[in-house]
């Protein structure tokens, strides 16, 4: 019998924590007690082990794969981490916690489903969880998990676990985290990790593991708004099949909603409407598609439609400016300067843009906005104002995680910049052209 | 009611087939590199996926050592050949003719070799990009690559200056002489390779299938027993029934002893195995940091 011969799906998460709470300690220890390692691997903790750590095994050798991390004892970058159970495959994202490295926790946090905050028992809430948490909530991770490691060294004491969770509980309402489930945890020694631990008989939650297998994703996507920018334009120059020959299909990756054959669809920017004639896929044409599914998309009439584009439903048109609002974390060593003109990718198209203004910056310990602000520096968190070149076609990041985000990258060196989440349009686009086939 | 949710092959799929689009729009010169192996296989469904009707825009580009199972060269040919696509080969021996490669003393691999011939193939056609079928679960340091790994104008990968990848938003801009590898298959795993190529139905070379096979005892594994490397006297040297789990150079490929003769046994097998798959690679066990040390000369 195949190990797995069920359609099973996929839920990505990130931990976050600082170097001494026992984040890589943790994604170990899941590696290894849902039997995700494997011999060799095991073997090369073990050859390390007599190397550097006096005989013990190291779990968080697992994951800090880079030998000038290792040296350092540290984490330096996002790693991805890969383990599956019959019930659900699982990707990791581990970033480290130090301040200095907020910009790795928002890429490992922009693709997760899901936020595994690590708290040590015995500091409780220090700056750093509630730093987390913010950026959880600004990036919009539907659930969040507050991990209490270290459980052992303060004698399993529900007092204490209660103490922490009301910690939480103070600033918890004022960011936009629907679903948090806190698990009292020992991730060195495996309690409420995958199965119950009898050292906390007053927990009645699941283990870590078996929310991680349950918590329902299904919803995590915008299925609302239907959505494709234009990625391809699939034109086959010599045909085979000559069928083919007047073939025009729009590729794209829909990034929200559901669109079906039929459909009346408007092309933004230019506002032409026309109707879907065809899914088109390599496994045949399909009555319907859904975010994030990648298809090809045929239209009754023959539109001048090209990369940037975006395909909407006629009846939900989203908002369209080149004046934008925005809060975004800095990630470059060079600040962020009012004035100063940098390239902006959003969905697929890529246009010149000026930072006009810096509005404040958001106290990552505290939520409290700070005005008078002349630059952001690497790892701040703003809200700024911008104009672009050419008009974006857009949603509120809150509502649409891929129509409502963008990279900032500056010009010459290259460099992605900062990561950017627009605020909810004030303008909705305003097609020209009501109806192209009259 | 219908569901709108993707399963996991489905949302790898439509991720990859995201980035292959990304690719043949914002590069002017990209290629696929494709080696026959199973990675690679799969990188050309998903580009069918990403560009059918068309053609695919982009050559398929292959560095041989060779130092490659006969079958997998048949195969590579053939492949490239039904899906209409034009094959470009580079190969290690022409570079050491050319003196552009150098061979180290003793050294018998030719996996560093590949490094210049990967780098002369790159200059040559001026490819801007190159897609490869690389895996983040297949080693520590991939772990940490990006999708978009950028390179610069020597091929070198700087694990500690990667541009940040948030949400599905790529930068691919360059300069010029500097170099893309972009990699749609990071988050697969060995288990989702093999789940898709049965779900595709995609052919792979017969010697990932059980088959019968001389190994000798080398370096604490079984490796094909050939002309390029005669077994010593002291050799253990052995017939068996014996399967390749990843494909490298012939001479540092570990044989495991398997009767996986299908995708499904070879599934049932990956769900059981203890060894994770680039454990059967000589090559990575020089050090813990062999794969780190590879990537940043200008590796895969």
């Amino acid at each position: 019998m195949p190990a797995i011969s069920h359609p099973i799906d996929l839920l990505r998460f990130n931990t976050c924590g600082s170097v001494d709470d026992g984040k890589s300690t943790l994604i170990g220890r899941l590696l290894y007690d849902s039997k995700s390692l494997m011999e060799d691997q095991i073997e090369a903790l073990e050859r390390s082990a007599d190397i550097t750590g006096g005989g013990q095994i190291n779990l968080a050798n697992l994951t800090d794969g880079l030998r000038a991390e290792r040296e350092q004892g540290i984490t330096i970058d996002v790693a991805y981490r890969y383990f599956a159970t019959p019930h659900r495959k699982f990707i990791i994202a581990d970033t480290p916690g130090h301040v200095q490295y907020t910009r790795n926790m928002v890429t490992g946090a922009s693709t997760a489903n899901l936020s595994i905050i690590l708290v040590d028992a015995r500091q409780g809430v220090i700056e750093q969880s509630r730093r987390h948490s913010i950026i959880a909530s600004l990036l919009r991770i539907p659930h969040l998990v507050v991990a209490i490691n270290k459980m052992d060294l303060v004698d399993w004491s529900e007092e204490r676990f209660l103490e922490i969770k009301e910690q939480f509980d103070e600033f918890l309402p004022r960011l936009d985290i629907k679903d948090v489930q806190f698990i009292p945890v020992s991730a060195l020694n495996g309690d409420n990790i995958v199965s119950h631990s009898t050292n906390t008989p007053w927990y009645n939650g699941p283990t870590l593991l078996g929310h991680l297998e349950t918590v329902h994703i299904a919803s995590d996507w915008n299925l609302s708004n239907f959505r494709m920018p234009v990625q391809w334009v699939n034109r086959p120059n010599n045909p085979t099949d000559h069928t083919l020959h007047d073939f025009r299909g729009l590729s794209g990756q829909i990034s929200g909603g559901i669109v079906k054959v039929g459909q009346k669809v408007t092309v933004l920017p230019s506002g032409f409407s026309s109707t879907v004639k065809q899914i088109w896929t390599l496994d045949g044409p399909l009555e319907e598609a859904f975010s994030p599914q990648s298809v090809t998309l045929v239209l009754e009439h023959d539109l001048d439609i090209s990369r940037g584009d975006v395909i909407v439903d006629s009846e939900d048109l989203p908002g369209a400016s080149s004046e934008l609002h925005a809060k975004i974390c800095w990630m470059n060593p060079r600040p962020l300067t009012p004035g100063k003109q940098y390239l902006l990718k959003h969905t697929t198209q890529t246009v010149k843009a000026a930072v006009t203004s810096i509005d404040h910056r958001i106290n990552i310990s505290t939520l409290d906005k700070e005005d008078g602000i002349a630059e952001l520096a690497m790892n701040d968190l703003g809200e700024i104002r911008l104009r672009t070149a050419k008009p974006l076609i857009y949603d509120g990041y809150a509502s649409n995680r891929l129509t409502g985000s963008f990279i900032l990258i500056e010009p010459g060196t290259n460099a992605t910049v900062a990561a950017g989440m627009l605020l909810p349009p004030t303008e909705i686009a305003r097609p020209e052209y009501k109806d192209f086939a009259i | 009611m219908k569901s709108y949710h993707l399963d996991h092959l489905d949302y790898l799929e439509t991720e990859a087939i995201h980035i292959m689009r990304e690719v043949a729009s914002e590069f002017e010169r990209p290629a696929i590199l494709f080696s026959g192996g199973k990675d690679s296989i799969c990188l050309l469904r998903l580009a069918e996926k990403a560009f059918r009707p068309s053609d695919i825009p982009m050559p398929f580009l292959n560095v041989a050592t060779g130092h490659e199972f006969p079958e997998l060269l048949e195969f590579r040919d053939r492949r490239a050949k039904e899906l209409n696509a034009k094959l470009i080969v580079r190969t290690v021996d022409e570079a050491l003719e050319k003196g552009t490669a150098v061979q180290a003393p003793g050294q018998i691999s030719r996996n560093q070799l590949q490094i210049p011939v990967l780098l002369g193939a790159i200059e040559e056609f001026r490819f801007d990009c190159c897609i490869g079928g690389a895996r983040r679960d297949e080693e520590k340091a991939r772990a940490k690559e990006r999708f978009f790994s950028f390179r610069d104008s020597f091929g070198q990968w700087d694990p500690k200056n990667q541009r940040p990848e948030i949400w599905n938003l790529y930068n691919g801009r360059l300069n010029p002489g500097e170099n893309m590898r972009v990699f749609p298959l990071s988050n697969w795993t060995e288990m989702d390779v093999w789940e898709y190529i049965k779900r595709e139905k995609l052919e792979v070379p017969s010697i990932y299938f059980s088959h019968k096979r001389r190994c000798v005892r080398r370096g604490g594994q079984w490796v094909p027993d050939t002309d390029l490397m005669q077994a010593k006297a002291n050799e253990e040297v052995k017939e068996m029934i014996v399967r390749v789990r990843t494909i490298g150079d012939i001479i540092s490929t570990g044989c495991v002893e398997s009767p996986a003769a299908n995708c499904d046994d070879i599934i049932a097998e990956i769900a059981a195995a203890r060894v994770t798959e680039r454990g059967s690679r000589a090559d990575d066990r020089v050090s813990e940091a062999a794969m780190e040390d590879r990537k940043k000369a200008g590796y895969f």
